[in-house]
């Protein structure tokens, strides 16, 4: 499909925004951030029903960024959209900005929900679906939790209440980029196999590479045909994709990259 | 005060959810496997299409009524309070209360009246986590009909909640017309040797104080409480100004309850001692209802003590 090639654009000149927004900041978390753009792009510019006009259409498709530390690449996907100015942008983590180190939404259109404390966007989201269902809706709800989020109780307690609500509306992505703030995951407290445990708490689970939007595509597009289960995607990522010395460094977790760095960065964006 | 009429807040709630159910299309019914317990098996009868048991998963079902909030829900949430305070708690700062999302968090067998299940279940500190968080109001409402009045109050304000409700019967002590204000006290008496500020269930026991004192030619005026957060500071500086004495008795822990919530405006607009009485930085222990509020010293009899003192 030719889209591709237009969504890997915009991926790139979102990867630019988050880095740029990081540095001017002088601080926010750019590994899980990369990580997730791909999906993030392919979800606001292919799938997802929202409005720029009107960000609380009641029909909209919802996306809850459970793993709200990666908002630098949510904020830039919204800004992309037409949600938010790139004069916002700059203005990320500021004391006069409305974008605040974690999704909050009061005051930032485009966002579903706030988020931050780890394991509590997958409760909100089957809220969300379960309300959707209720009004018989027809729009679907996405959340994305991190492989290291995982880790929190509510994470489970929330899968089993999906399958139990049959909530086919409902689409988890797990950011499996394999670090956490201490290392890789299965060493900090290993949550593999995720896509086992997933099927376990009767989701439908799809294993995708998270930046390959051929896979991205197919994924999303099973995930809306299957009926009375929520799906689950694992999507495989990288972990500061995008920038050659953040990518699979557990370092570049929460930290923002220096004037050298950011350099680096943004010549790197160039000549790709 | 009618003691042949005697009734659990939790039961009046669940009654009072039912019958707004049926006004009210938007609300609906969240509870931890304890929808018996709870009484919110009223509201699912009625209503089984917006009732949904979340099992034993209290963080969950607080997140989730987050987010059926945002798509315009009134979520009434149930479970005992030291559940839904103490567990969900980090739940409601960031999910719930951040936002300033509509949720009602109704927290029933609150305080040592739990009784026989001990100090596991005996919630001591939920006025104290509540009224820390930004957004929250607090209502703790002490007979049959203030809590069917609280119930719909909340539903009316946009906004968190949270709902002090007991498992612990007291008697009717207001008419069934009776009006209540939001974040208004209900002052009953104006004796001025001392006023009794109570919430909840230890409302009834300072009636009786008032009316044992009464007998002794001693008149006190009660002062209850019912909405927590926001206070009512006019009715505690005005109190405060026209009484000798000033005590606080809560079904609470000291730290951070009713008597801490008065402290705070005396502190502020009109220094003047204030005695609290309620659980003195303790757990609570098995043991009948009645029992352990004498035990603990919450009865009338302490009231009264510490007003002739």
């Amino acid at each position: 499909m030719n889209d591709y090639l237009k969504l890997e654009k915009i991926a790139k000149s979102i990867r630019k925004n988050v880095i740029d927004m990081i540095y001017k900041a002088s601080s926010g978390h750019p590994g899980g951030a990369l990580s997730i753009v791909d999906v993030l792009t392919y979800l606001y510019f292919e799938e997802m029903n929202v409005d720029v006009q009107n960000p609380k259409l009641e029909n909209r498709d919802r996306l809850v960024l459970s793993k709200g530390h990666a908002c630098a690449a949510l904020y830039a996907v919204l800004s992309e959209k037409g949600f938010l100015s790139k004069d916002e942008l700059s203005k990320f983590r500021k004391i006069d900005s409305i974008l605040q180190g974690h999704p909050d939404m009061k005051y930032i259109p485009g966002v579903d929900m706030s988020s931050g404390s780890l394991g509590q966007g997958i409760s909100a989201s089957i809220g969300m679906a379960l309300a959707g269902k209720m009004d018989k809706r027809d729009y679907r709800v996405y959340c994305i939790v991190g492989d290291g989020e995982i880790e929190e109780g509510e994470v489970w307690e929330a899968a089993m209440s999906a399958s139990h609500y049959k909530l086919d509306n409902f689409c988890l992505i797990v950011d499996n980029n394999n670090l956490q703030i201490d290392g890789e995951i299965s060493k900090v407290m290993n949550s593999y196999p995720i896509n086992e445990k997933f099927k376990a708490f009767g989701f439908n689970v799809i294993d995708i590479d998270g930046h390959n939007f051929s896979e991205i595509d197919n994924a999303f597009k099973m995930a809306k045909t299957n009926k009375e289960k929520p799906t689950a995607i694992i999507a495989k990522t990288i972990k500061g994709k995008g920038v050659s010395f953040m990518e699979n460094e557990a370092d570049w977790h929460g930290k923002a990259p220096n004037e050298e760095q950011y350099s680096i960065a943004m010549k790197e964006f160039k000549s790709e | 005060m009618n003691f042949n009429e005697k009734k659990a807040t939790r039961q009046s709630f669940g009654e009072a959810l039912e019958k707004l159910g049926k006004e009210k299309k938007n609300i609906v019914v969240l509870t931890a496997d304890l929808s018996v317990t709870t009484k919110t098996s009223l509201f699912e009868a009625s209503f089984p299409e917006r009732f949904f048991n979340m099992g034993i998963a209290e963080q969950n079902m607080l997140g989730v009524s987050a987010g059926m909030a945002t798509c315009n829900k009134i979520p009434f949430v149930s479970t005992f309070a030291v559940f839904a305070t103490g567990r969900a708690y980090d739940q409601i700062r960031n999910s719930i209360c951040y936002p300033k999302l509509n949720v009602k968090i109704c927290g029933t067998h609150a305080g040592i009246t739990v009784g026989e299940d001990g100090a596991t279940h005996q919630m001591l500190e939920d006025i104290n986590l509540m009224r820390a968080l930004p957004n929250m109001k607090i209502i703790c409402p002490c007979d049959d009909v203030e809590t069917k009045w609280a119930i719909r109050e909340a539903s009316e304000i946009d906004g968190p909640v949270y709902i002090r409700l007991c498992r612990y019967a007291t008697p009717k002590i207001y008419d069934d017309n009776k009006n209540f204000s939001f974040g208004k006290g209900v002052q009953i008496g104006d004796g001025t040797v001392a006023t009794i500020f109570a919430t909840g269930v230890t409302v009834p026991e300072a009636l009786i104080a008032q009316e044992k004192l009464k007998a002794e030619g001693i008149n006190v005026r009660v002062v209850d409480i019912h909405t927590i957060k926001p206070i009512d500071k006019e009715l505690i500086i005005k109190c405060a100004k026209e009484t000798n004495k000033l005590i606080s008795v809560e079904d609470h822990s000291i730290i951070g309850g009713l008597g801490s919530a008065i402290s705070d405006v005396l502190t502020e607009e009109y220094p003047k001692k204030l005695v609290k009485i309620g659980i003195n930085d303790t757990f609570g222990k098995s043991g009948k209802a009645g029992e352990l509020l004498e035990y603990f010293g919450l009865t009338s009899k302490y009231i009264i003590e510490e007003v002739k003192k």
